[in-house]
């Protein structure tokens, strides 16, 4: 974009020096950007890695001690900790494998076979896409209620598999898939299951990298949904213990920012480890924050 | 019978194919769509199940007038909330996807990735950190007041002024959807058309304005539409940051709903005030399928 400007010899130098200046002022902006940007979570790590055992102290701690008194505390202190880690894991990790396996199914039933019902069917599923939780709450509770998973893990997790974002990312995916490689099993006699499983499956590695890591991402931090469910302690997901600490440990603020620093540690590293898929993941519109 | 079984033969695995979806599909979501609409007419109890209100529309006049009106302060405040987030959201998703465009790709990477990484933690601990910055006694932000010799503010829990630090919060959380889809749109934007608007001695402000800008508008439409539905649903930001509200000044249509339906089991007025929330959801969805349909531009 920049070079253009040098076909204007007569202001050359001057043009040269405004587009210093421009580099110089795009990247202040970028930079104070990038610290506003970072600067809640940065701080929330520096005082979770700073011994505190009251009130936090009046002048901010912006250089972290690196010790982790706060954590053992935490870990000793807090009886469910561990168990609210544990469940969002069960959690999130069962509502991604779900969504692996059975979007891509539908996906390619939808992208690639013909049958009676498909189009009214997926225009059912696609005038739903928009609909968000919150609107369902409350039919969403009395089910979950009648099929006594009220307080249970269950109770998080099957609404979750329900989310049909998954089926229009993988059709759209495999739409774009050749035929030939299919038609050429089908004629060697494969059965329909495994040309699914180790032709179809195999195919879409990129779109489910991204389908995963949006699924597993989303269950481990959703909040709102699991609040509802989870009523004793021990059954909390992750969110909604921390969520609480702050009741249960009003005079320790050490407990509650190790407690929350720790629940956003995973995704962070999870992040920083899978990057590439996390960007490419949001520009096929599977991703959203 | 013989028909039916070359049916299953023929079409059997389609079926099996989408049966797990569609199955969890139809008990939680379309099931609850449907029922959502009926309950909103009822007055519902967990042990006795649904009766009929009479008008009809019953539940609709509570959900409005319930409590000296806070639901209408709630609707205020979830627009107030969405009209500067979301203009914000857009406003620095495009000057910061336009300022890395230039960059080497490693800077690109590198700031694309600072600022995305707040947006993977769950919106519940970014809620909290918020409430950390803005806490009156020990907060950042009282702090920075004090260094420049300014009282401090009670950010959270002064009526008149706790929604704006909700509000302020998440126009300082950088829209990092917005910064990838921006700039991968600006990426795809042919060399040529900027040489050429060189050549006519454009320079890089009126290229931007001109060449840019009008051609990310379908990017652009789509992020204001998510961005617009994400701020109406605005909840856990609110549930930390201020956990016990200030009076109606921080209710908005969700905790509304979650007030009535899980505080108070009101549940035909919270499905009422979900109704609410669906309509102005759909109204949205609406207008971005409209204006798509009407952009010509490609």
């Amino acid at each position: 974009m920049e070079h253009a400007a040098t076909s204007i010899p007569l202001s050359r130098r001057k043009t040269a020096s405004r587009i210093a200046w421009g580099k110089i002022g795009a990247m202040t902006v970028l930079i104070v950007t990038a610290v506003i940007a970072l600067f809640p979570m940065y701080w929330l790590f520096a005082n979770a890695f700073t011994p505190i055992s009251g009130t936090p102290p009046l002048t901010p701690i912006l250089v972290p001690a690196f010790k982790l008194d706060n954590f053992q505390r935490l870990l000793g202190g807090t009886k469910y900790y561990a168990n609210w880690m544990l469940n969002s894991l069960i959690v999130a990790l069962t509502v991604t494998a779900w969504h692996v396996i059975f979007d891509t199914m539908a996906g390619y039933a939808f992208a690639k076979r013909r049958f009676p019902g498909r189009s009214v069917l997926f225009w059912i599923l696609l005038s739903t896409l928009m609909i968000p939780i919150h609107v369902t709450l409350i039919p969403l509770y009395i089910i979950t209620r009648r099929l006594g998973l009220i307080d249970s893990l269950g109770g998080v997790i099957l609404p979750g598999t329900a989310v049909v974002f998954g089926i229009f990312l993988m059709r759209q995916y495999i739409q774009t898939l050749p035929s030939e490689l299919e038609e050429a099993a089908r004629v060697d006699g494969a059965g329909e299951f495994r040309i699914f499983w180790e032709i179809i499956l195999p195919l879409c590695k990129p779109a489910v990298a991204a389908l995963a890591i949006f699924t597993f991402v989303r269950f481990w931090n959703d909040f709102l949904w699991p609040l509802i469910v989870l009523n004793k302690a021990q059954n909390y997901t992750l969110t909604v213990g921390v969520a609480n600490l702050q009741g249960e440990f009003m005079t320790d603020w050490g407990v509650i920012f190790s407690g929350a620093a720790l629940a956003a540690l995973p995704m962070i590293a999870f992040f920083l480890a899978f990057q590439k898929y996390f960007l490419e993941g949001v520009r096929m519109g599977a991703i959203k924050g | 019978m013989a028909s039916l079984w070359r049916f299953a033969r023929k079409h059997g695995w389609s079926y099996a194919f989408i049966l797990p979806s569609l199955l969890t599909f139809t008990v939680f979501v379309l099931v609850p769509v449907v029922w959502a609409f009926i309950i909103s007419f009822q007055e519902y109890s967990l042990v006795r199940g649904g009766t009929w209100v009479t008008p009809f529309y019953k539940n609709y006049v509570t959900a409005f007038t319930q409590f000296g009106g806070v639901f209408v302060s709630a609707i205020r405040n979830t627009l107030i909330y969405t009209l500067f987030t979301v203009t914000a959201n857009i406003l620095i998703g495009l000057i910061l996807a336009s300022l890395i465009q230039p960059l080497s790709n490693w800077l690109r990477t590198f700031f694309r990735a600072a600022y995305y990484l707040p947006a993977v933690t769950s919106a519940l601990i970014i809620g909290l950190t918020w409430a950390y910055i803005f806490n009156a006694q020990w907060g950042f932000a009282n702090y920075l007041l004090r260094l420049v010799g300014l009282p401090p503010v009670r950010w959270l829990s002064d009526p008149d002024i706790a929604l704006g630090s909700v509000t302020l919060s998440a126009v300082l959380t950088v829209p990092a959807t917005a910064v990838v889809l921006f700039s991968a749109a600006m990426g795809s934007i042919p060399r040529e058309y900027y040489e050429a608007a060189a050549l006519d001695g454009a320079g890089p402000i009126q290229r931007w304005w001109h060449i840019t800008v009008p051609l990310i508008k379908s990017t652009t439409l789509y992020l204001v539409v998510i961005y617009t539905i994400a701020s109406f649903e605005v909840f856990e930001r609110i549930y930390v940051m201020v956990p016990s509200g200030v009076g109606n000044s921080t209710q908005t249509i969700v905790t509304q709903i979650y007030n009535n339906g899980f505080k108070d089991l009101n549940f035909g007025v919270a499905s009422a005030q979900a109704f609410v929330l669906f309509v102005m959801i759909a109204a949205v969805a609406v207008l971005q399928f409209r204006a798509l349909r009407s952009d010509v531009e490609y």
